[in-house]
């Protein structure tokens, strides 16, 4: 039995802003096994992000505010650490690829610079020499296949392309060797092509060095080519998760269902009317099941009560009371 | 269908309700702008109501009374009298008009030209228009600011008017050049493409579609620039370039008292701590401003 | 046999900067017919906005002929007469700033309805309320402002905009490429059903091949500037040729075994996409291309018909 790497439990995440506080994150749970990639799906707005940026601690203080649940990564919970052990989590435990690798560059360093310091951070404890330290810098450009590494550690990001950058990220990420890593909407700004062979080398590198992730995306066909299991995430909970070849086989919470109908499809047979309704406003979220107000088969108990996950069996888990009796 | 206008005009109270509700939101997150805001609604009050609230309005004019001359601030003199015995407190009041007066004219007077003059500037990014308009801003730009007042004022007859508009000549090109900063930003937006592809004139496209998006930092800027005018204003009286006694203005008066300094201290004192007060004054209300306008994205 | 709304022959847009000529579209040939919809498929760098805005006279083409119902458009929009700009709208990808955040959305759709005198000054507002009733939004959005709704929201209202000229022809520029699945659902919907009822023909721009597959009559793929392959949109995904097409076609994501199976065989896709500066030689394309032959990277192919409606540029077909 693989070890838990990340726990999330019943996490609830506020912001306070001008009219009140938006309930954001409404009671999240995720978890993931050492190895494992894991998807998490959703719209925009659906809180994925927030829950990417809890995990690193990262979010902005004011105005947001993490009002319950716990992080448990490798057992001990992340909100409870102070700075010291929070600064050996950044190092060591977890690291994040964003979703603009232009943004995620400083323009004004070399990728030498960027990426050096990354390692020499992850690395304090081992007392690298500088040479040292560039020699695995040289090497972590290897493994992301860059043509010249010696070349690109002088150039600055914007001689790069945006497939190039996104490359530097990932390698920056592994070179730290965390445990966990978080690629968030990773492949979102690249074009089909690069997109392809970024995804396909960040495979191979994740099964190479073992590291546990999270591929965050809006984009359901990337998440089944590439995690083996999958959360899908609505109005700040998780709604389904299941083993990726079964939710898409079998898609259970009408969310779900809409998601992929709404999906224009290569069989070319039309596209369906997609989803009634907007997203809902955090500052007065819906009762009960944030989805209801937008659910075609909604049910009286489903405004009065938030379904907790219903277990399908075979790690399929449901958050909707139409499938309370097959518990 | 309920008549569109009643329902517009409904409409339009509603979101301005709204927005001004917003607005205090977030400019009353910072206290200093609080502070900033009393500040400067005292020193207009005190101006606008100067002859009905200063002790001794009629000090303000020709007036002497050697008998009261240079004496030290007391209780029927909260501010001391002055070498011709006028009372210094009601001639601050009166002052503060003066002030307030140049910072409004110089205003009204470069802020639209110099706005104009930047969107047409930034809208003809690449043409000669935008060449010819930026390097005159340029050349006035690089004169020192008080050098071309003073230089102006000298060749002129001193008095307040032609300060005020020595002033306004150096003072135009700062609106010019960040208008000009915003517009080039914004000229390429696909919404200023939208309009030019639907067939809009240039006119309507600088002045409804661009200018509205300058707002923000030209009046956080009109505010700061009150405080800065006045400053500048205070500067040329005291070196004898702007008003001219007896009106009380609060440069001439530092210039005058500086002559007593240190014994009658007062008489220079209390209308450079005057000064410093408007100004301190509009620079906060002007960083409130910023806040308040800064658009959020929900 | 209905006629040709647009015409494109040749058509060159070349942009001069200091890094050397950037041949965005580099002699571009295709048609649209009436009521029909043309999808430009493409990477960054293909040229498919650069087409889109030449057509649209943001851009003054280069050299080539442009046609719109038979009159020369080629002359960029400053000078072109109103009742071509009536005609001819588009939508833009980013509903961020393609609506001006400082105007009310009635203010936003006013505009056209104004220049082009759509209704009189009373009728105005009721104009309005037709277009955003067209668009399936609420009567009272007329009042508010781009930051207070949705992007999907404010792409219908971009789209409002288009409609209030009552044009005949649409460019759509990556419409829904900014916005999440469910939205762009309804809007793609909605574009079909107004396509139907107002007798539309539409230039479609996204790099989305799956929507593609479902929305476009025609579809033509290009690579740096010039189209490789246009096609009937069925033809298209059965028998893709180029292998470039081959290529994109075999990366899309998918999410069903169905899917899977239509798509041609893998073809790993291998290095960079050249900046539109430092065009190789030949063809273009030939440095990425698995079945590059010697005659490839020395002439550049031309285009051949190879089916009907099918035209390929690729020397394994000349």
């Amino acid at each position: 039995m693989a070890d838990r790497v990340l726990d999330i439990q019943d996490l609830q995440v506020n912001f306070d802003v001008y009219g009140g506080t938006l309930k954001v994150l409404n009671g999240v749970n995720f978890h993931l096994d050492e190895g494992e990639k894991v998807g998490l799906v959703g719209e925009t707005g659906c809180g994925k992000t927030t829950t990417a940026k809890s995990i690193c601690k990262i979010l902005p203080v004011p105005p947001s505010r993490i009002s319950g649940g716990k992080i448990l990564f490798k057992g001990k919970d992340i909100l409870e650490m102070n700075k010291k052990e929070m600064r050996q989590v950044h190092a060591t435990g977890i690291s994040m690829i964003f979703q603009d690798p232009t943004a995620s560059l400083n323009p004004v360093f070399t990728i030498g610079d960027q990426l050096m310091e990354a390692i020499k951070y992850s690395s304090l404890a081992e007392g690298l020499s500088r040479a040292e330290i560039r020699e695995k810098a040289v090497h972590a450009l290897k493994e992301v296949s860059l043509p010249d590494p010696e070349r690109i550690l002088e150039n600055y990001p914007i001689q790069l392309s945006g497939g190039m950058r996104q490359r530097i990220c990932i390698a920056m990420a592994l070179a730290t060797q965390s445990q966990l890593m978080i690629a968030d909407e990773p492949t979102t700004s690249l074009d089909v092509t690069i997109q392809d062979q970024v995804l396909r080398l960040l495979g191979e590198l994740v099964l190479e060095k073992d590291t546990s992730t999270i591929l965050i995306s809006h984009s359901l066909g990337i998440v089944r080519e590439w995690t083996q299991r999958v959360y899908v995430m609505y109005a700040g909970s998780m709604v389904e998760t299941a083993h990726t070849k079964d939710l898409f086989a079998e898609p259970l919470h009408p969310y779900t269902k809409g998601l992929m109908d709404a999906i224009p499809k290569l069989t070319g047979k039309g596209i369906a009317q997609g989803i009634e309704g907007r997203i809902p406003n955090y500052l007065h979220p819906p009762s009960g099941c944030r989805f209801h107000p937008r659910c075609p088969k909604k049910m009286p108990v489903c405004s009065a009560e938030n379904p907790p996950f219903f277990n399908m069996g075979d790690d399929h888990y449901v958050a909707c009371f139409l499938y309370k009796e097959q518990n | 269908m309920a008549s569109a206008k009643e329902r517009t005009k409904e409409r339009v109270r509603i979101n301005r309700k709204d927005k001004l509700k917003r607005a205090w939101y977030k400019f009353r997150k910072n206290p200093l702008s609080i502070v900033g805001a009393v500040i400067t609604l005292l020193v207009i009050c005190l101006a606008i109501f100067a002859p009905f609230l200063s002790p001794y309005p009629e000090h303000a004019g020709s007036f002497v009374n050697f008998s009261e001359a240079s004496k030290a601030p007391s209780l029927s003199h909260l501010f001391g009298t002055d070498a011709f015995g006028r009372d210094i407190l009601s001639r601050t009041f009166f002052g503060f008009r003066l002030s307030l007066l140049m910072g409004i004219v110089v205003i009204a007077l470069t802020a639209p030209v110099g706005i104009t003059l930047g969107l047409i500037a930034g809208y003809k990014n690449g043409t000669w228009i935008e060449t010819l308009i930026m390097r005159i801003t340029d050349i006035f730009v690089a004169v020192p600011p008080l050098v071309l007042a003073l230089a102006v004022c000298s060749i002129l007859k001193p008095n307040i008017f032609n300060a005020m508009m020595a002033v306004s000549l150096m003072w135009w090109p700062w609106y010019c050049r960040l208008v000009y900063g915003i517009a080039t930003s914004i000229r390429n937006e696909f919404y200023v493409q939208a309009a030019e592809i639907t067939g809009a004139s240039k006119a309507y496209i600088i002045f409804r579609e661009m200018l509205p998006n300058c707002f923000g930092p030209v009046f956080t800027k009109i505010s700061l620039d009150m405080g800065w005018v006045i400053l500048i204003g205070s500067a040329l009286s005291f070196v004898g370039l702007g008003a001219q006694p007896p009106t009380p203005d609060l440069g001439t008066m530092v210039a005058d008292g500086g002559k007593y300094l240190p014994d009658q201290w007062w008489i220079a004192i209390f209308p450079a701590l005057a000064i410093m007060l408007v100004v301190f004054g509009f620079n906060i209300l002007g960083d409130g401003v910023r806040d308040m306008l800064e658009v959020e994205d929900v | 046999m209905s006629r040709d709304v647009i015409t494109a022959v040749d058509l060159k847009k070349h942009f001069l900067t200091k890094a050397g000529t950037v041949r965005a579209a580099d002699g571009v040939t295709f048609s649209i017919r009436e009521n029909e919809t043309l999808g430009l498929v493409g990477e960054s760098g293909s040229g498919k906005s650069t087409v889109a805005y030449t057509v649209m006279g943001i851009y003054k083409a280069t050299s080539g002929k442009l046609t719109f119902k038979g009159k020369d458009i080629t002359i960029d929009s400053d000078h072109r007469p109103k009742q071509l700009k009536k005609d001819i709208q588009i939508v833009f990808q980013d509903p961020g700033s393609s609506l001006n955040p400082r105007l009310s959305i009635r203010q936003i759709l006013d505009l056209p309805i104004k220049v082009h005198n759509i209704a009189d000054k009373k009728n105005r507002d009721n104009r309005i309320l037709e277009l955003l009733e067209m668009v399936e939004l609420p009567p009272d959005y007329m009042y508010k402002y781009p930051r207070a709704i949705g992007g999907g929201e404010r792409q219908m209202v971009a789209i409002a905009r288009a409609l209030a000229t009552d044009p005949s022809f649409i460019v759509l520029d990556e419409p829904t490429s900014a916005l999440d699945v469910s939205v762009q659902a309804k809007i793609i919907n909605l574009l079909l059903q107004l396509q139907k009822e107002l007798n539309l023909t539409y230039l479609f721009i996204t790099h989305d091949l799956s929507l593609m597959r479902n929305m476009a009559t025609r579809v033509a793929i290009m690579y740096l500037g010039k189209i490789c392959e246009i096609a009937p949109t069925a033809e298209f995904f059965k028998n893709p040729r180029h292998p470039y097409t081959q290529m994109l076609l075999s990366s899309i994501p998918v999410v069903s075994e169905d899917e899977e199976s239509l798509k041609p065989k893998k073809i790993i896709s291998q290095g960079e996409i050249p900046s539109p500066v430092d065009v190789p030689p030949g063809c273009s394309f030939h440095q990425r291309c698995p079945k590059c032959m010697d005659i490839c990277s020395r002439v550049d192919p031309v285009t051949v018909q190879i089916g009907d409606g099918h035209e390929v540029r690729c020397h394994l077909y000349s």
